[in-house]
């Protein structure tokens, strides 16, 4: 007898939850999908119907696939490179050493930095005229170096800055979990007269297999929207040589106008990005983890 | 003696009251910062004068303003709101954000029919996108003398069709600064005259502004015991390297005897921007690399100024900012720099007759490039008191302040701005800097072969395309000529998109503006 009412009490509990989640999360995501099927544009003001055009136009549009490309290097390589630091690190302070704390706040610093702040300031040491980077590598007869005036050096500055900012995140979450390791297996290794490096293959990397997996999916998820270092240091250049598909999207929408298309852009990453990171999810955990889990 | 007493008197009276009347008609700007270091101008008698805007009421009404972010136009849109709240009691909401934003929060209220702003301040070029939503100047703004004053160039600036939709409120249009201390040195004119077998001169065409941008790269000229470079220019993407391009380019592409566009064939709205000229135009661009300073290929605007204004490179080409950052009393270079038109070419491509046409002097169209306008909204319920504003916001003392606050990014566009006099009294420039630089300004302004922006819907997409294609030919991608294909491809995609009457209509206002020739 009482059933329905209950369930509308309980609904009513659930009601300022869900509209939330509706008002932040999904009326975006549904707004960005009937814009990009729209012409909306400098020239074609509103939300006029256009099919799939914006769709069709994206399939031919090589500097957003080369862009795509390029973003998938660069997310992939800074990762890794924030995964064997950021677990360096964590090794490095893990275990009882002398200013412990000291450390483990001094390799948050980067993380706490505004990324643009930061990237301004990387742009400064890097400035081939009047940054300081040139100078002192010029102290040991090195360079100068084309920082963000050669391809493959402003593809390389970018990365730095990227595995300069973000490593200390990847340090956190491998720390928490280091830190969360039970110490019975540590124990038996010991007893079974296994040294640092047998340790740390046999037991330590397997039994932070499922924190490193999500913190490179974290990670990848957070580098693929790679935008603001590129807007600062290098516009994108030389040429597209350090274009993202996130600083592309900016172009077309808030520099061109193009919001029809930028909308569709976006709808495009996004449905890329779902696809790519569960395969490399489901990769990580069957490489490292097991079939089953 | 007493009538020796009286007369005393009496003019120590009137010597007083002349004083103080003339202090009463002084602006005082100690109030607002230190604005006052720079003196003050007489408020005269003009309806957006001091005295007469205080005349008006205004109290209990709002006005919001958007500008640029601080202090690049966005200071002195804060400074003269702050003096015209005080004077009508109005409340001026000025909200100031970074360029890279403006355009999009300005359209986006414009086009879902919201009176977000009454008065909008933007570049100059988004006329073509915006004149359905502006106010025209009233006739009553354009009968007070600051806007009668304005030369005629900026007044086409202000202009869509032969309605007036924009304020002048900055005259901008690139133009050659160089190191005169360098060109007059007779120590630098031999090494230069023994090594080349030329004479050292102020550039009169590329191919000479290359060369000596060349021979005066990678060592100390300046004999401050730091290498020196030739030539600082814009080179990052997306950071107005398309205006750079253009004032080489112009040099072989803008004929004086073909009519009918620079960026397209009017007729046929073909895009001219793969033809021989243009692409001339880039190779030199490239050529020109290799006297750029270290990190030269990523210069943005404020790369170029530093590295002229800081002394670093000999010769730069864009707006006023280098020029006044070389002028400021701290500049290590005040007073060496000499401003000149920008270089041109002998040889012109002509379209018509697929042939270069030789010319006995250079041909050196100026670039009237960008500049900051101001509007007042067709939905603005505040009309009357947005254009008091912006009329205040340009009255003879504020505009006297302005021009001289480098920082403030308010360049001559006033008939009165081009007396050297001004410059020299005001600012303490030499007689020959403060003369180079009214002349080469006014010069370009009475040119009958000038350049405008692409004033037409879309502008933003086509120079973006446009720069696009620039920097992969800069960074070795592609050839000159494969990137400008490609970048007249993909204006030709535009035109078609937004539609080629449409564009067209819009694009036949900009060439009448320059085939007008006046």
């Amino acid at each position: 007898m009482d059933q329905p009412e209950f369930r509308f009490y309980k609904l009513s509990f659930l009601l300022p939850g869900l509209l939330g989640l509706l008002a932040v999360i999904l009326f975006p995501l549904f707004f960005t999908v009937r814009v990009s099927l729209s012409g909306w544009s400098a020239v074609s003001p509103g939300l006029d119907f256009d099919g799939l055009a914006n769709y069709r136009a994206l399939v031919s549009d090589v500097r957003f696939w080369q862009s795509f490309e390029r973003l998938a290097g660069m997310a992939v390589g800074t990762v890794l490179i924030q995964y064997i630091l950021g677990f360096a690190m964590a090794l490095l302070v893990w275990r009882e050493i002398r200013y412990r704390r000291f450390f483990r706040v001094l390799f948050l610093v980067p993380m706490m930095t505004t990324p643009v702040i930061m990237s301004v300031i990387w742009r400064t040491i890097l400035h081939e005229s009047l940054g300081p980077a040139n100078d002192f590598l010029g102290l040991f007869g090195l360079g100068p170096y084309p920082w963000l005036t050669d391809g493959s050096f402003a593809m390389a500055s970018v990365m730095m800055v990227e595995v300069w900012q973000w490593t200390p995140f990847m340090f956190l979450l491998l720390l928490a979990g280091l830190i969360s390791l039970p110490r019975e297996p540590f124990l038996a290794a010991a007893i079974d007269g296994a040294g640092p490096v047998r340790t740390f293959f046999n037991v330590t990397f397997p039994l932070m297999a499922p924190v490193s997996i999500g913190a490179i999916i974290i990670r990848l998820i957070e580098a693929s929207k790679i935008m603001d270092s590129v807007y600062v240091l290098t516009s994108g250049g030389p040429g597209t040589a350090t274009e993202t598909a996130g600083y592309y999207i900016y172009i077309r929408g808030l520099k061109d106008f193009e919001i029809g298309y930028a909308a569709a852009l976006s709808v495009t990453y996004l449905v890329v990005m779902i696809v790519l990171l569960t395969v490399i999810a489901k990769l990580l955990v069957r490489t490292f983890v097991g079939r089953g889990t | 003696m007493k009538r020796m007493l009286f007369l005393t008197s009496s003019a120590c009276v009137l010597t007083l009251a002349l004083a103080s009347a003339g202090r009463a008609d002084q602006v005082d700007y100690t109030k607002y910062g230190d604005y006052a270091n720079y003196g003050s101008a007489e408020d005269g008698s003009s309806a957006c004068s001091y005295a007469n805007i205080d005349k008006k009421d205004y109290s209990g009404k709002t006005l919001k303003v958007i500008s640029n972010a601080v202090p690049v136009i966005g200071e002195p849109t804060i400074l003269h709101a702050k003096q015209f709240e005080d004077l009508t009691g109005a409340k001026v909401e000025v909200v100031n954000v970074p360029f890279g934003d403006l355009y999009q929060r300005i359209m986006i209220p414009f086009q879902t029919g919201q009176a977000a702003y009454d008065v909008m301040f933007y570049g100059s070029l988004w006329i073509g996108d915006f004149h359905n939503f502006l106010a025209p100047v009233p006739e009553e703004y354009l009968q007070t003398p600051g806007m009668k004053d304005v030369t005629q160039n900026y007044k086409d600036v202000a202009t869509w069709g032969d309605q007036m939709v924009q304020y002048p409120v900055d005259g901008d249009r690139n133009y050659l600064k160089v190191r005169a201390d360098v060109f007059n040195n007779p120590e630098m004119q031999k090494k230069y005259k023994d090594e080349t077998g030329e004479d050292l001169a102020i550039p009169k065409t590329w191919d000479e502004y290359n060369q000596i941008a060349k021979f005066f790269s990678g060592w100390d000229w300046a004999g401050d015991g730091k290498k020196h470079y030739g030539s600082a220019e814009i080179t990052k993407r997306d950071d107005l390297m398309f205006s750079a391009f253009i004032d080489r380019v112009a040099a072989y592409a803008k004929n004086p005897n073909v009519k009918g566009g620079f960026f397209f064939d009017l007729k046929t709205m073909t895009p001219q921007v793969n033809n021989p000229g243009w692409v001339k135009g880039l190779e030199m661009f490239i050529d020109a690399k290799k006297a750029f300073p270290p990190g030269g290929e990523n210069f943005g605007l404020g790369d170029a100024i530093f590295s002229f204004g800081g002394g670093q490179s000999l010769m730069e080409y864009t707006w006023d900012d280098p020029f006044i950052q070389a002028q400021e009393k701290s500049s290590p270079i005040r007073n060496k720099v000499e401003a000149a038109p920008l270089p041109g070419a002998y040889e012109v491509w002509n379209r018509d007759t697929k042939k270069w046409d030789k010319f006995d002097t250079p041909n050196a169209p100026p670039y009237i490039t960008w500049g900051w306008t101001s509007a007042v909204a067709k939905a603005s319920k505040n009309k009357e008191m947005a254009f008091d504003y912006l009329c205040f916001f340009a009255n003879k003392p504020n505009h006297a302040l302005d021009l001289q606050i480098g920082r403030f990014g308010i360049n001559p566009y006033r008939n009165a701005d081009f007396e050297a006099k001004f410059w020299e009294d005001k600012l303490g420039w030499t007689p020959n800097v403060a003369e180079t630089y009214v002349k080469t300004l006014s010069g370009m302004d009475k040119s009958t072969n000038r350049v405008f922006d692409l004033r037409v819907p879309g502008v933003n997409q086509f120079m973006s395309i446009l720069a696009n294609g620039v920097s992969q030919a800069m960074a070795g991608q592609k050839t000159p000529q494969q990137a400008l294909d490609n970048v007249a491809k993909q204006w030709t995609d535009v035109v078609n998109k937004i539609g080629k009457d449409k564009v067209r209509d819009a694009y036949a206002k900009v060439v009448a503006l320059e085939d007008q020739g006046r």
